[in-house]
C-alpha cells in the first residue's frame, strides 16, 4: 500500500509515493540519501535517528513515513550554511571536543539547534533532560553537555538554584 | 519495514467510530510509541492501523465550566508538561509526564495511548488513578464515561469495547481542587527508563488532620491500583508520623507486587511502604499542612 506524501527536507520540497510500511528514517536514509540520520535501536530509546520535524526533535525510526506529509524536515545535512561554513552548535561541538565515534552526533547537534532556536532560557539539569534521549555510548557527555552550554550561551540559566548562578 | 496491511487515516472522531465499526480488526495508533515497538518486535503482525494523528481536536487540553479538566487523548505528553493550567491544577500529572521516556518520545506520545496500552508500568497511571480520573469512550453509537480504576483489566487489557476510541481524560473539580499532591517515580535512571514502581498521592487537609487521601501506584500490581485501605484509614486521621508509617504499611497490602527482571517483590513492596509516605509528606506541605517531622 502506497501514499502519495509532500514535505520539505532541508528546505527542498520532495513529493512521492511512500510505502506505508516504511518508517521516515527508512525514506531519508534509503530513499532520498540523509544518511546523516543513523539507525541505532530502531525502537525509540538512542536517539541517532533524530530529525527536527517543524522544528522539534523526533525519533524517526519510530515515526511513519505518512506521517511527514505536510512536515518541514531539517536533517543534520541542512545544519551548515550552504558555503560549508558550520553553525554555532556545531562549532561548539568540534570545540569542546564532544564528538568520539560521531553516531550520537548528529542527532545531538540537532536537538541543541532546536533548543537554541527556541530561544528560551535552560539551567544545566534542564539541558541534562533535554539531552537525555540521545544516549551517547563512547560516555563523552560532560563534554556534550559542555558543547550544549557553549551553544546556549547567554541561554543558559543563572537564576540563584542554578549552578551557572554567578551570586555576588 | 513494518508489517503493515493497511492504513487508514480518520480527520474526526465520527470518521474513525465509523471506519472502526466497518472493521473492527483495525488497530489504532496515536504517538505509535508502543503500537511500532510491537511491531518492531513481532508482537503484532499484518496490522491494519487506523492513525487519530489527524483529529486536532482531540489535542486540546482545557477546563470546563463546572471545574473539569478535559485532556484530549491524543495530546502528548510535552503538551502535558508545558501547559500552564495542568501545571497550576494537577502537577502530579505533569511531573509524571515529564518524568516519561526522552524528550523525542515525550514530543509524539499520547496519554490516550499511554493509558490504552494497558500497561501497569505507563507513567501517567498512578498519577491518574491518585486524581479519580474518568475517560469519555466514543463508538458510532454514542459515548460512554468510566472511572479509570474500572478500565485497566489486567496486563496489556483494558475495557476498550469493539469499536470504541478513548477521547477524552476528565478530572472532576471535586477530585482535584483543595488538594495537594505528589508524584515519584523509581527508576534505575533519570531517563528514558521504566518504573520500578510509579506513586502518586493526593490529600486534603483540615486544622491537622486528613480530610481525604487518595493513593494510586503503578508496577505494584498487574495493573496500576488504588490503595483503598489505607486511604480509608486516613480519613480524619491527625497527620502525624505514626500515622503515615500505618498508611505506607496498608498500602502494601493493597500491592500485589511481583518479582520481575527490574526488582523483586519484596523490594517492591519496601518502596511502596516507603515511597508512599515520602510522597504523603510532601503531598501534606503542597495542600497546605504543616511539615511532618
Amino acid at each position: 500500500m502506497f501514499k502519495r506524501i509532500a514535505f520539505t527536507v532541508n528546505g527542498k520540497a520532495y513529493n512521492f509515493e511512500v510505502d506505508v510500511r516504511e518508517s521516515l528514517l527508512d525514506v531519508l536514509r534509503s530513499h532520498l540519501g540523509f544518511t546523516g540520520a543513523k539507525q541505532g535501536c530502531g525502537v525509540g530509546e538512542c536517539g541517532a535517528c533524530s530529525v527536527l520535524i517543524d522544528g522539534v526533535p523526533y525519533d524517526t525510526c519510530i515515526y511513519l513515513a505518512v506521517w511527514a506529509d505536510g512536515k518541514d524536515i531539517k536533517t543534520i545535512e541542512g545544519v551548515a550554511e550552504k558555503n560549508g561554513e558550520l553553525s554555532e552548535v556545531q562549532k561548539a561541538f568540534v570545540e569542546e571536543g564532544a564528538v568520539q565515534c560521531g553516531f550520537c552526533t548528529p542527532g545531538l547537534v540537532l536537538t541543541t539547534t532546536a533548543l537554541k532556536e527556541s530561544g528560551k532560557d535552560y539551567t544545566r539539569e534542564e539541558l541534562k533532560r533535554e539531552l537525555s534521549g540521545h544516549l551517547c555510548r563512547c560516555t563523552g557527555y560532560q563534554s556534550i553537555l559542555k558543547a550544549a552550554e557553549k551553544s546556549l550561551e547567554g541561554h543558559v540559566c543563572t537564576c540563584v538554584d542554578s549552578p551557572h548562578y554567578k551570586g555576588k | 519495514m513494518y508489517d503493515i496491511k493497511g492504513y487508514y487515516d480518520a480527520e474526526t472522531v465520527s470518521e474513525a467510530t465509523l471506519l472502526l465499526a466497518d472493521n473492527p480488526n483495525l488497530k489504532l495508533i496515536a504517538g505509535g510509541t508502543d503500537v511500532l515497538i510491537k511491531m518492531h518486535g513481532g508482537q503484532l503482525e499484518d496490522a491494519e492501523l487506523l492513525s487519530l494523528r489527524k483529529i486536532k481536536s482531540l489535542e486540546s487540553i482545557s477546563a470546563a465550566e463546572d471545574g473539569t479538566i478535559v485532556i484530549g487523548a491524543m495530546a502528548t505528553f510535552s503538551m502535558i508538561f508545558h501547559n500552564p493550567m495542568l501545571k497550576d491544577l494537577i502537577p502530579i500529572l505533569t511531573e509524571a509526564a515529564i518524568s516519561m521516556g526522552g524528550p523525542q518520545i515525550r514530543n509524539i506520545a499520547t496519554i490516550g495511548g499511554n493509558v490504552c496500552n494497558g500497561a501497569t508500568s505507563a507513567d501517567s497511571a498512578s498519577s491518574l488513578f491518585a486524581l479519580n480520573a474518568h475517560l469519555k469512550l466514543q463508538d458510532k453509537n454514542g459515548e460512554r464515561v468510566v472511572p479509570i480504576r474500572e478500565f485497566y483489566m489486567g496486563p496489556g487489557k483494558v475495557a476498550l469495547n469493539p469499536g470504541e476510541i478513548l477521547t477524552e481524560i476528565l478530572i472532576a473539580p471535586e477530585d482535584y481542587k483543595g488538594f495537594g499532591g505528589q508524584y515519584i517515580k523509581f527508576a534505575m535512571r533519570e531517563a528514558m527508563d521504566i518504573a520500578t514502581l510509579g506513586v502518586a498521592v493526593v490529600c486534603k487537609v483540615q486544622s491537622g488532620n486528613f480530610d481525604e487521601v487518595r493513593i494510586g501506584l503503578g508496577v505494584a500490581g498487574p495493573t496500576p491500583l488504588r490503595c483503598l485501605e489505607a486511604e480509608a484509614y486516613a480519613k480524619g486521621k491527625k497527620i502525624t508520623s505514626e500515622t503515615l508509617a500505618e498508611i505506607g504499611k496498608l498500602a502494601v497490602k493493597s500491592a500485589k507486587a511481583r518479582t520481575s527482571w527490574r526488582a523483586s517483590k519484596e523490594y517492591r513492596e519496601h518502596l511502596v511502604e516507603e515511597l508512599t509516605q515520602r510522597a504523603l509528606k510532601i503531598a501534606v506541605v503542597n495542600a497546605g499542612g504543616a511539615e511532618v517531622v
